[in-house]
């Protein structure tokens, strides 16, 4: 018997059905394979932001330079907060997946405060260089640095209100198909903004901290 | 039949071949990817502030780690495998990474080489004004 299922696992893997003779895939597959299309565009257009940004990033018009604008002391914790968060992210999809609705909100809590210290941080940065002349106007490195990190921060205020939007899905819904697809969509999402910020951090004050 | 097997959603932690037994084990794909991603952040930052390394590679480490630690996330936190049940996440991924680097890499190149052949602003005048 054993060596009958052994023989037919040799001679025959191109007669078992492939995924594309299958039928239709599950939706839960289509739908995450949508949305990471989207997410590449997305990642796309914020490389059109870094190849501007890089081009700029010399271009100060006489006005302070981002060596001298850039407090790394504050962008270890943004980067810190955003990492943790991408982490209480991936735990709260295995929540999700074994449906423990306590789990699931202590997750998505933990995840929604360090978004939130992460905005709030980033916006007492912006707030702090235009009180002391940095505006964009201000020249054409700041005026690429305020659309790209601006970008990547609005980006984070729109995973905040999704995530506020789920929980408030799981509580009326519970963990319906159609809410655990969503929930799959947003930490895809969530990763997403921590890979792009990886990108960010190393270009815009790392590097820009250099010269 | 029953070992017909469908792609597998990018970013499903579910989908795990040994996570389907309980959260701990998924939990640890996590962990790890969490501590592999901090050493590399805390090595990032202290490649920028040290200076102890030659100021010429500074730049080319500081994006060898970013890549690096980009790979950590895609694998630990998005679990992109080689897998033929992500073929078509990989596929995707790769073409993503292919536009991204024609737009980042072509924008540096032609404007380098425009500033490099760009006339001075004092010979522009000077031209201008005859």
């Amino acid at each position: 018997m054993n060596v009958n299922v052994a023989l037919i696992d040799d001679v025959s893997p191109e007669t078992r059905p492939i995924a594309s003779e299958a039928g239709p895939a599950p939706k839960r597959v289509v739908v995450a394979y949508g949305f990471w299309i989207f997410l590449l565009s997305d990642i796309v257009m914020f490389a059109a932001l870094f190849a501007a940004y890089a081009v700029l990033a010399q271009a100060t018009a006489g006005g302070p330079s981002g060596a001298q604008l850039f407090n790394q002391v504050s962008v270890a914790i943004e980067t810190a907060c955003l990492l943790a968060s991408s982490y209480t992210c991936g735990l709260m999809s295995l929540a999700v997946g074994s449906q423990r609705r306590f789990r699931t909100y202590l997750a998505a809590v933990a995840t929604f405060a360090l978004g939130a210290a992460f905005l709030t941080l980033e916006l007492r940065e912006f707030a702090g260089m235009i009180a002391v002349g940095a505006a964009p106007q201000r020249s054409a490195f700041l005026s690429a640095f305020f659309t790209l990190v601006g970008c990547h921060g609005l980006h984070v205020t729109v995973g905040l209100i999704w995530l506020a939007v789920m929980m408030l899905q799981i509580a009326v819904k519970g963990f319906r198909a159609t809410v655990e697809r969503r929930l799959l969509c947003f930490s895809l999402f969530w990763h997403a903004l921590d890979i792009i910020w990886v990108w960010l951090f190393t270009v815009v004050y790392l590097m820009g901290g250099l010269s | 039949m029953t070992d017909t097997q469908y792609d597998r959603a990018p970013g499903d932690a579910t989908a795990l071949p040994d996570v389907e037994q309980g959260t701990s084990s998924g939990a640890l794909v996590y962990t790890i990817g969490l501590a592999l991603a901090v050493v590399l952040t805390a090595m990032s930052f202290w490649v920028a502030n040290t200076s102890l390394l030659w100021v010429g590679g500074v730049s080319l480490g500081l994006t060898v780690l970013a890549v690096a630690q980009m790979g950590v996330h895609l694998v630990f936190f998005l679990h992109v495998t080689t897998g033929p049940d992500n073929t078509n996440n990989v596929m995707a991924l790769a073409f993503g990474v292919l536009i991204v680097a024609l737009v980042v890499v072509g924008s540096l190149l032609i404007m380098a080489d425009l500033n490099e052949n760009m006339m001075p602003a004092e010979l522009m005048n000077l031209h201008l004004q005859h």
